[in-house]
């Protein structure tokens, strides 16, 4: 087990150097940076001037070095845009980004469990029908019409919820670090149509990946063994079925979350949701290459810390897959 | 009892209810939302339009732009010209900064040498001498020549507080720097004499701005108590957050949504063309047959700007023959519209070119209202006269490096005078491109004309308004006849609210919003 985790490691360190030299490859093709950063009439001297203030005609290798440099003791440079340190910025906007994707999963969560336990208990019954039906139009619709559709319903029409932001009320937490939303009836209407619209996307994933993994256990030996035993229908469901379809689960749930907070991109910017996923565009779209380099960085950072955990955690549960890997 | 219950319950209600009318009426919070937020608090970091606006709430000039193009004394109750080098100011007296500094003549000379030491502002203030405080209250602006737009660039004057941004702050950094790119003192403090304050401010989320108590205009014209300030990047949300009440005021306003906005009964709209020229240039140089007149003159006959401002553009602008807006000194009124597809096919066939050619073209797809959808119409235009376009629409941060490469034949360019002047114009856009002398800077058309650099140069140090105005009408007339650009229309400008505001008043055609003077219900 301990040689399995340290190759694991060993693996994600080589993973992420790859990643923080593709992440700061590509900021040259997204623009001058320099060019956003000052007004149309200014000189083409001054900005060569800044450019070479900003480091940015230094070579690839040389540029690339001093970002390693200074990455590894967790300074991903300064963004241009909000002169403040990278890592602050991001580190600022993660609290909103994890919020959202928290909301949006324990939506699932709630609702994806029961509903495909009971589409795969009851294929035929109308309701499982329904819910089926329902996830086939959410697969389709793109997250961003989603959001607006939910915007125009409840903000513009019905007034009930905000239209966009966290509102005014964020709790503090860890000394002001984290600023929450989840502990006020504001905080919380605002949370609603986010969390909505991202989880839309997921939901009729798991729903459906729940009900295949269910209709199949049900089907093996052991479940029938239990049946016949004269166990309580739902210990056989929930204990002995259930159980055997989280394994697939987890591992999907574990790659989802990578891409769930991807879409994060596109509801935080329909909502002006102050996230990491907003900030990332803005980055993009007004130049700041250096924020961006560092949020590609710490985006595949926590992706390989996740990826790393989901496999060791997956080690653990199933002893083949640890031992498979062992030649 | 239950009555009684009622009775009172109802007492109750009317009660609280009427309390938070009177605290509302004290203290009113307007809910704004931009597009997008200004840079940082330092008004010298970066001149774009969401710091000059910035400026406008919480610093003063010295003196401002009216509606009708001339200027109202801010900071400076009157001025008057000395000689043909210096214009004397007399400040407003009893004048505060937020800090609690009285503001003094001081205060302007500082500013203005600080003004000139910043990246963005150093070529505007280049013409500038050090400014000579006579006493506390009278300041000499001079120049190194004579200067006729000495009043155009004292509306950038936002005098700053000297003391307060004098010394060194915690990190060992004078207090005065200009950062551009990090931190700063100034980029996080400011103290300016504006009628609001910056209460707290987060990047991007975020800005709370409070009246100023001791603001020197007593009473003030307008009623805001405090400035919720939210940027709202994306158009439909912004519009949504209007829509669904959760701000009070948006700007701007997409034009697909103009008519559900002036159709519904709780929200008014007000629009204007701006100074912002929206234009082509076509290139003499890349693409040979650019450089005959009569195919330059055949492309300005076949584009149809009047059809784009009415159809692309909502007929939320005016279609435009020149680069100067009516009211400019270099407006001509003798250039008339130009569109006439037959000519157009006409002057083709004169010039040889009956077949038609290929070009290429670049625009941008988010900056401009509608900026794609225009370059679009023109290949659809052009492609009447055999003209054959390959167009590629890309986002601001990619275009202008490939702008000023000349990447392609034609090129989409906006512009507006940040001297709100006609000679702006000329000198960044058709004077021949000098790179040591900085002029024809956005000139990628490789159109070049002695004759109107001479009378553009000219016009730079001519005080008399008559003669110079004459001069940059006669620049306007060049570059029409010489068919130097393809001219469409004025970027609009918009802003959105709750019925009852006076927001026709405290708008303008420089997008400065004076909130200051803004009345809400």
């Amino acid at each position: 087990m301990f040689a399995f985790i340290v190759r694991r490691i060993l693996q994600a360190v080589v993973v992420m150097a790859v990643i923080s030299c593709i992440g700061f490859a590509i900021k040259h093709s997204f623009g001058d940076p320099v060019r956003e950063l000052s007004g149309m009439t200014v000189s083409a001297q001054e900005r060569e001037r800044l450019r070479e203030e900003l480091g940015l005609n230094d070579p690839f290798l040389v540029q690339w070095g001093r970002f390693l440099k200074g990455a590894v003791h967790g300074d991903l440079g300064m963004s241009y845009l909000y002169k403040k340190p990278a890592m602050e910025i991001i580190l600022g906007k993660a609290p909103a980004t994890m919020e959202l994707v928290i909301a949006a999963s324990v939506i699932i969560l709630i609702l994806s469990v029961p509903i495909g336990i009971y589409a795969a208990v009851r294929p035929r019954s109308w309701l499982s029908r329904f819910f089926m039906g329902v996830s086939v139009i959410g697969v389709s619709i793109p997250v961003f019409l989603t959001a607006i559709l939910l915007i125009s319903i409840f903000s513009v029409q019905l007034g009930w919820l905000p239209s966009f932001g966290r509102g005014n009320e964020l709790t503090p937490l860890f000394g002001g670090a984290w600023m929450s939303g989840f502990f006020t009836w504001d905080g919380i209407t605002h949370l609603v149509l986010p969390a909505l619209s991202l989880s839309s996307i997921m939901l009729p994933l798991f729903i459906r990946l729940i009900r295949a993994e269910m209709k199949e256990t049900l089907e093996a030996e052991y479940v029938k063994f239990a049946r016949a035993k004269g166990l309580k229908p739902w210990r056989v469901l929930v204990v002995h079925a259930f159980k055997n379809t989280l394994l697939p689960v987890i591992t999907v749930g574990g790659v989802q979350l990578g891409i769930m907070i991807a879409y994060t991109v596109l509801t935080e910017t329909v909502f002006q949701w102050q996230g990491m996923g907003f900030m990332f565009l803005e980055a993009l779209q007004r130049s700041d290459v250096s924020l961006m380099s560092a949020y590609l960085v710490f985006v595949g950072f926590v992706f390989v810390v996740v990826n790393t955990v989901v496999d060791i955690v997956y080690g653990l549960v199933n002893p083949m897959v640890r031992i498979a890997g062992r030649k | 009892m239950t009555s009684r219950l009622w009775l009172s319950l109802c007492l109750v209600l009317t009660l609280v209810l009427g309390a938070s009318a009177t605290a509302l009426a004290a203290g009113k919070t307007f809910k704004l939302a931009w597009g997008t937020d200004p840079e940082a608090l330092d008004p010298h970091c970066q001149l774009s339009g969401p710091m000059l606006q910035y400026c406008h709430l919480v610093f003063d000039p010295l003196i401002r732009w009216k509606k009708d193009n001339t200027f109202e004394g801010r900071l400076a109750e009157k001025w008057e010209r000395i000689d043909p080098l210096t214009v004397r100011f007399h400040l407003r007296k009893g004048v505060k900064f937020h800090s609690g500094n009285p503001f003094t003549a001081k205060d302007v000379v500082w500013t203005v040498e600080r003004a000139k030491t910043s990246p963005d502002f150093k070529a505007l203030f280049e013409v500038f001498e050090t400014p000579v405080a006579l006493d506390d209250y009278t300041v000499d602006l001079k120049t190194s020549k004579p200067y006729p737009l000495l009043e155009n660039m004292a509306t950038y004057i936002f005098p700053m507080d000297s003391k307060f941004y004098t010394g060194t702050d915690e990190a060992g950094q004078p207090k005065d720097a200009v950062v551009k790119t990090g931190s700063s003192f100034a980029n996080e403090h400011e103290s300016g004499t504006g009628e609001f304050m910056v209460a707290s401010r987060e990047s991007g989320v975020k800005w709370v701005m409070k009246r100023f108590a001791d603001y020197w205009e007593k009473p003030g014209k307008g009623n805001i108590e405090e400035i919720l300030l939210t940027p709202i990047k994306e158009n439909a949300t912004r519009v949504a957050a209007l829509l669904s009440g959760d701000v009070d005021f948006i700007s701007p306003v997409p034009p697909q949504d103009y008519e559900r906005i002036k159709g519904n009964k709780d929200l008014q709209l007000v629009t204007m063309a701006s100074a912002r020229i929206i234009t082509f240039q076509m290139n003499q140089k890349k693409r040979p047959e650019f450089a005959n007149l009569k195919v330059r003159q055949a492309i300005i006959a076949a584009v149809d700007n009047a059809g784009i401002a009415e159809k692309i553009m909502n007929k939320t602008t005016i279609p435009s023959n020149q680069n100067s807006p009516k009211g400019y000194a270099g407006y001509n009124a003798s250039l008339t519209p130009r569109f006439n597809l037959e000519k157009a096919k006409q002057l083709m066939k004169e010039a040889g070119y009956e077949k038609g050619f290929s070009a290429s073209m670049i625009a941008m797809n988010d900056r401009y209202t509608n900026d794609a959808k225009i370059a679009e119409a023109v290949v659809g235009m052009l492609a009447k006269i055999g003209i054959k376009v390959d167009l590629k629409t890309m986002p601001k941060s990619q275009y202008w490096d490939l702008f000023d490469a000349e990447a392609a034949d034609l090129q989409m360019i906006g512009w507006h005078p940040d001297t709100d002047d006609s000679g702006n114009y000329g000198e960044f856009l058709l004077m021949c491109f000098d790179k040591d002398k900085g002029f024809g800077q956005y000139n990628r058309a490789n159109y070049c004309n002695p004759k109107l650099d001479e009378l553009s140069i000219a016009a730079q140090s001519e005080t008399d308004p008559a003669k110079r105005s004459k001069m940059l009408q006669e620049v306007e007339k060049i570059a029409y006849d010489d068919a130097a650009f393809i001219p469409l229309h004025y970027e609009p400008l918009s802003w959105a609210s709750k019925k009852g505001m006076n927001t026709a008043d405290v708008v303008n055609i420089q997008d400065f919003p004076y909130f200051g003077d803004l009345e809400i219900k």
